[in-house]
C-alpha cells in the first residue's frame, strides 16, 4: 500500500491537488459501497457518491488529521446519506418508506436476482438507524465501536441494534415459513 | 439466526460501480478541488505561505494532536511519517494529466480495500508498542471532539476500547473509556495520633460505588481507580449488628480484630445499626419518580431495567402512598399526576408509555418534581424525589455546585432526594453522589434487576425512611494505645475536626433498618509496623493509665428537628471478632486492592478471596458469595 491515507489527506487539505487525486482515486470504490449499503439502489448510491466527491474538497478543510482517514470518510458518507434522506422524505416517492418505492423499481427492472428482491424486503422491514448499523456492522465488516463512532452511539447501542435486526429477520422468516 | 445475517450479508455486497460513473464523479471532485484552491489562494497572503505549507502544517497538526506525555514514544513513529512524506514527494511533483490512467485503473484491486486500508494508520505508527497505541487512541479522542459541529457524535467516546484490547491483548484490560466521572479522593494516609487524635467523618450508606465495581468486573475491566470508594463496597453488604434499644435512633458496635493484611496492626469496626420501623405503621409516603428520558437512556440496561425496577418497587407501596412521574429530556413534564399506589394499573401504564429521547433538561426536571412532591406533602407524610438516571445532565443548570445548592435548599422543605443511576457510558457519579448527599437521599447504581431489587424492594424502608440526619463520627484516639491510625475510605466524607459540633454542616442519613461500617487501622506504640519514626525532639509524653483504645462520639439529629444530640462510647480492646467483621476486612481489602494497595504489604487477593469465603456466615441472598466471584475476576483481570 502507497503513502497512507492520513498524510495525503493532510497534503489535499493544504492544497496539494496530485494528492487529493490519489485519495478519490483510492476510496472511490469504498465510499460507492457504503453509499449502496446505505441507500439499497445502485442509481442511488452513485448520485450519493457523486454529490460526495463533489463536496469533498470542502469537507477536508475540516479534516484535522485527528481520526483515521477511513473513519472521517466514513462519518462524512453516513451524513450525506442521512441527507439524502432527509431531503428525499419531501418526494412523494418516498414517503411512503424505503421498502415500497425500491420493491416497485425492482419490479420495474423485473430481471433484478431474487437476492435484491429479499434484501430489499429485508431492509425495508428495518428503520433507518438499523439499515445504517447493518451496513456498517455486516457490509463494512466494522466493529461495532466503530460502527458506534461512526454513527455517534455507544457500542451498547450498536449491540442492541444488532439484536433488533436478528429478531426482525427471525420474525421474517417465520413469516416465509407459514 | 445467523443464516439470515449471512444472507443479508451477501445480499449486502455492492455491485460493481459503474467506470464512467466513477470517472464522472472524481473528475467533479477535481474540478471542485481546483475551484476551491483558486478561491482560498486569493483569499490567502502568499507572500509567508510557501508552496508546500500544506504539508507542513498538516505534519504540524498532526503532532499536535499527540498528547504532550506520549510525545517521546511517539518521536519515532513522527519520524516514520515523515518517511512517508518523502516517498510521496515525487509522486505529488506529478502533474494531474499523467495521473489519468489511473481513473480506469480496475476496481478489482481496489475492493479489497476496506480491509488493509484501514489498518493503514496503525502500520504507519508501527515501530513503537503500547505507549504509541495511547497516543493513537488519544487521537481518536480529539478527534471525535473536534469533530463535534457533527450532530450524530454526542457521545462515542466508548469506541476505542475493543481496538485497544485488540492490539496490546497480553497487557491487563484497562478500564473502558468513556465519559463517566466520579467522585472520589487520594486515599487516607496513616496519621500520627500524638499529632492529630481526633479524626472526624459524615457516615454514608451509599453503595453506588460496589454496583459500578460490579459492572465493570462483569464487563471484564478492572475498575477504574476513581470509581472505588472502599467505604460503599463495605458498606454494601447486610451485616448482623445488635439492634436499638426501644427509643433508641441506632446503635453503635465496636470490635477490635487483627489486621488480616498486617499481623502488627489492629482493625477497629465501628458499626452503627439503624432502628426498624414497622412496616405496618409506617407513614404515608409521596413518591415523585424523576426519570430521564434522555436519548442516552435508550438501551436495554436502562430505561426498561428503570421500569422493570420500578414495577418491582410498586409492589412494596401502601395504598394510601401517592406516586407521581416526571420525565425529562429536551423538555420536563408531569407524566403522572399524583395517583394512589392502589391504582396500579394507571401508574404501570404511564411508565411503560415513556420513550427515550432529546437531550437532557436535568434541572429543569428537577424543579418541576419537587414542585410536584410538595403539592403532594400533608401533614406526618414522607415525601421523597427519586431521580432515575444514566447521569447526563447536559442542558439547563449544568453547574453541578448551582445544582447542590439547589437540592441542598429544597431539602430544608422536607422533600429529600435519592438517585439511582443506570447504565455504563457516562454516568455521571459525581454528579449524582453530590445530589443524594446534598438531598439527604442514597445514591444507587442498578445493573441488574436482582440489584434493583436490593435496592427497591429488600432495602426501601431504609432509602425512604431516614432516622437519623446528619450523623457524624468523630474518634479521639488514645495517644498510649494508638500512635497511628488509618480511617479506611470515607475520603470524599472527611469533616473538619470543628464541623463535628456545627449543626449546620451537613452529614449523612441512616435510613430505617440500614447499618454502616467503618474501619480503621490502628498501630500500638510498640508496634514494628509503625510507619513514622518518632520525633527526635519528642512530644509531650502520652498520658498513660487508660485502656481505652479511643473514644467513640456521634451526633445526629432528629428527622424533622435542627439541634443534634450527642452518643459517646469508649473503644476498648477484645469484643467478640465474628464473621461479620472478618467479612468486612476482606472486602475493605478488596477495595484497596482495587485502588492501589498501598497499606497491603503482600497480603493480595488469594489472601482476600480466602478470608471472605471463611467469613461468609449465612449469606442468605448470596451477596458474598458474589463478591467473593469478583474477587476471583478481579484477580484474574489483574495477573501480569
Amino acid at each position: 500500500m502507497g503513502t497512507p491515507d492520513e498524510i495525503l489527506a493532510n497534503a489535499a487539505a493544504g492544497g496539494d491537488r496530485a494528492a487529493f487525486a490519489v485519495l478519490v482515486q483510492r476510496h472511490y470504490d469504498r465510499v460507492f459501497g457504503l453509499a449502496y449499503r446505505l441507500t439499497g439502489a445502485r442509481a442511488e448510491a452513485q448520485d450519493l457518491t457523486q454529490d460526495i466527491c463533489a463536496a469533498l474538497p470542502a469537507k477536508l478543510q475540516h479534516w484535522r488529521g485527528e481520526a483515521r482517514f477511513t473513519t472521517w470518510l466514513y462519518r462524512v458518507v453516513v451524513n450525506a446519506a442521512h441527507d439524502r434522506r432527509r431531503r428525499q422524505a419531501t418526494h412523494v416517492r418516498a414517503a411512503t418508506g424505503w421498502g415500497d418505492w425500491e420493491i416497485a423499481r425492482q419490479d420495474e427492472i423485473t430481471v433484478q436476482a431474487e437476492a435484491q428482491d429479499w434484501l430489499a424486503q429485508a431492509m425495508a422491514r428495518l428503520s433507518v438507524e438499523l439499515r445504517d448499523t447493518v451496513a456498517l456492522v455486516l457490509g463494512e465488516e466494522m466493529t461495532q465501536a466503530d460502527a458506534g463512532t461512526i454513527l455517534g452511539v455507544s457500542e451498547g447501542t450498536i449491540a442492541w441494534r444488532m439484536s433488533e435486526v436478528k429478531k426482525r429477520l427471525r420474525a421474517m422468516a417465520a413469516e416465509e415459513a407459514k | 439466526m445467523m443464516d439470515d445475517l449471512a444472507a443479508l450479508k451477501t445480499a449486502l455486497r455492492p455491485p460493481a460501480p459503474d467506470a464512467a460513473a466513477k470517472e464522472a464523479a472524481i473528475r467533479l471532485a477535481m474540478e471542485n478541488f481546483d475551484r476551491l484552491q483558486g478561491s482560498d489562494a486569493a483569499l490567502r497572503p502568499t507572500q509567508d505561505r510557501p508552496k508546500r505549507a500544506g504539508f507542513l502544517n498538516g505534519v504540524r497538526a498532526m503532532i499536535q494532536a499527540f498528547n504532550s506525555r506520549p510525545v517521546l514514544a511517539a518521536t519515532t513513529s513522527v519520524a516514520a511519517l515523515c518517511l512517508g512524506l518523502v516517498v510521496i514527494l515525487p509522486l505529488t511533483g506529478q502533474g494531474p494529466v499523467s495521473r489519468a490512467p489511473l481513473a480506469v485503473q480496475p476496481p478489482k484491486a481496489e475492493t479489497a480495500a476496506p480491509q488493509t486500508a484501514r489498518k493503514v494508520a496503525p502500520d504507519a505508527v508501527a515501530p513503537v508498542q503500547t505507549d504509541t497505541v495511547i497516543a493513537e487512541i488519544q487521537m481518536e479522542e480529539t478527534a471525535t471532539v473536534a469533530e463535534a459541529p457533527m450532530p450524530t457524535l454526542a457521545a462515542p467516546k466508548a469506541a476505542p476500547v475493543s481496538e485497544l484490547s485488540g492490539m496490546v491483548a497480553d497487557s491487563p484490560a484497562p478500564a473502558p473509556d468513556s465519559t463517566e466521572s466520579f467522585a472520589n479522593a487520594p486515599a487516607n494516609p496513616v496519621k500520627i495520633t500524638a499529632e492529630e487524635p481526633i479524626s472526624t467523618f459524615s457516615i454514608d450508606i451509599d453503595k453506588a460505588s460496589y454496583a459500578v465495581v460490579r459492572s465493570s468486573l462483569n464487563t471484564g475491566f478492572l475498575p477504574d481507580p476513581a470509581s472505588v470508594r472502599v467505604e460503599e463496597i463495605v458498606n454494601y453488604f447486610p451485616y448482623a449488628y445488635p439492634a436499638p434499644e426501644a427509643g433508641q435512633a441506632f446503635r453503635p458496635a465496636v470490635a477490635v480484630m487483627p489486621t488480616p493484611w498486617n499481623p502488627d496492626t489492629r482493625l477497629v469496626r465501628i458499626a452503627l445499626q439503624g432502628a426498624s420501623v414497622s412496616v405496618e405503621n409506617r407513614p404515608a409516603l409521596n413518591l415523585v419518580f424523576l426519570i430521564d428520558t434522555s436519548g442516552s437512556m435508550d438501551e436495554p440496561n436502562k430505561l426498561p431495567l428503570l421500569k422493570q425496577s420500578l414495577a418491582l418497587m410498586l409492589d412494596q407501596l401502601h395504598a394510601q402512598d401517592q406516586v407521581a412521574i416526571v420525565a425529562y429530556a429536551g423538555s420536563a413534564g408531569q407524566v403522572l399526576a399524583p395517583t394512589f399506589a392502589s391504582d396500579r394499573a394507571t401508574i404501570m401504564a404511564s411508565l411503560d408509555r415513556l420513550g427515550a429521547g432529546g437531550s437532557t433538561a436535568g434541572a429543569e426536571g428537577l424543579a418541576l418534581a419537587y414542585q410536584v412532591a410538595e403539592s403532594m406533602a400533608a401533614e406526618g407524610e414522607v415525601s421523597r424525589v427519586l431521580l432515575a438516571t444514566d447521569g447526563d445532565f447536559n442542558v439547563g443548570l449544568a453547574d453541578p455546585e448551582a445544582l447542590k445548592d439547589y437540592v441542598a435548599a429544597k431539602r430544608q422543605t422536607g422533600v429529600y432526594l435519592s438517585v439511582l443511576g443506570f447504565g455504563r457510558g457516562n454516568l455521571d457519579d459525581a454528579t449524582m453522589q453530590a445530589l443524594a448527599q446534598n438531598g439527604n437521599g442514597t445514591a444507587a447504581y442498578i445493573d441488574t434487576l436482582s440489584e434493583a431489587r436490593k435496592v427497591l424492594v429488600d432495602q426501601v424502608a431504609g432509602a425512604l425512611y431516614p432516622i437519623a440526619d446528619n450523623v457524624k463520627i468523630q474518634v479521639e484516639w488514645n495517644p498510649a494505645q494508638v500512635a497511628e491510625y488509618r480511617l479506611i475510605g470515607y475520603e470524599t466524607r472527611s469533616l473538619r475536626r470543628e464541623d463535628f459540633n456545627n449543626d449546620k454542616v451537613d452529614a449523612g442519613e441512616i435510613g430505617a433498618g440500614t447499618a454502616v461500617t467503618a474501619l480503621y487501622e490502628i498501630t500500638a506504640p510498640d508496634s514494628p509496623a509503625l510507619r513514622n519514626d518518632p520525633l527526635r525532639y519528642g512530644t509531650a509524653a502520652a498520658v498513660k493509665g487508660s485502656d481505652e483504645l479511643g473514644f467513640l462520639r456521634l451526633r445526629s439529629v432528629a428527622p424533622g428537628e435542627t439541634v443534634s444530640s450527642l452518643q459517646e462510647t469508649p473503644i476498648m480492646a477484645g469484643g467478640a471478632v465474628d464473621d461479620d467483621a472478618r467479612f468486612a476486612a476482606a472486602v475493605a481489602g478488596f477495595g484497596q486492592l482495587l485502588t492501589g494497595a498501598t497499606y497491603l504489604g503482600d497480603w493480595g487477593w488469594d489472601q482476600a478471596i480466602e478470608l471472605a469465603l471463611s467469613a461468609r456466615g449465612e449469606d442468605a441472598f448470596g451477596y458474598r458469595i458474589e463478591a467473593v466471584n469478583l474477587m476471583r475476576l478481579a484477580k484474574a483481570l489483574s495477573a501480569p
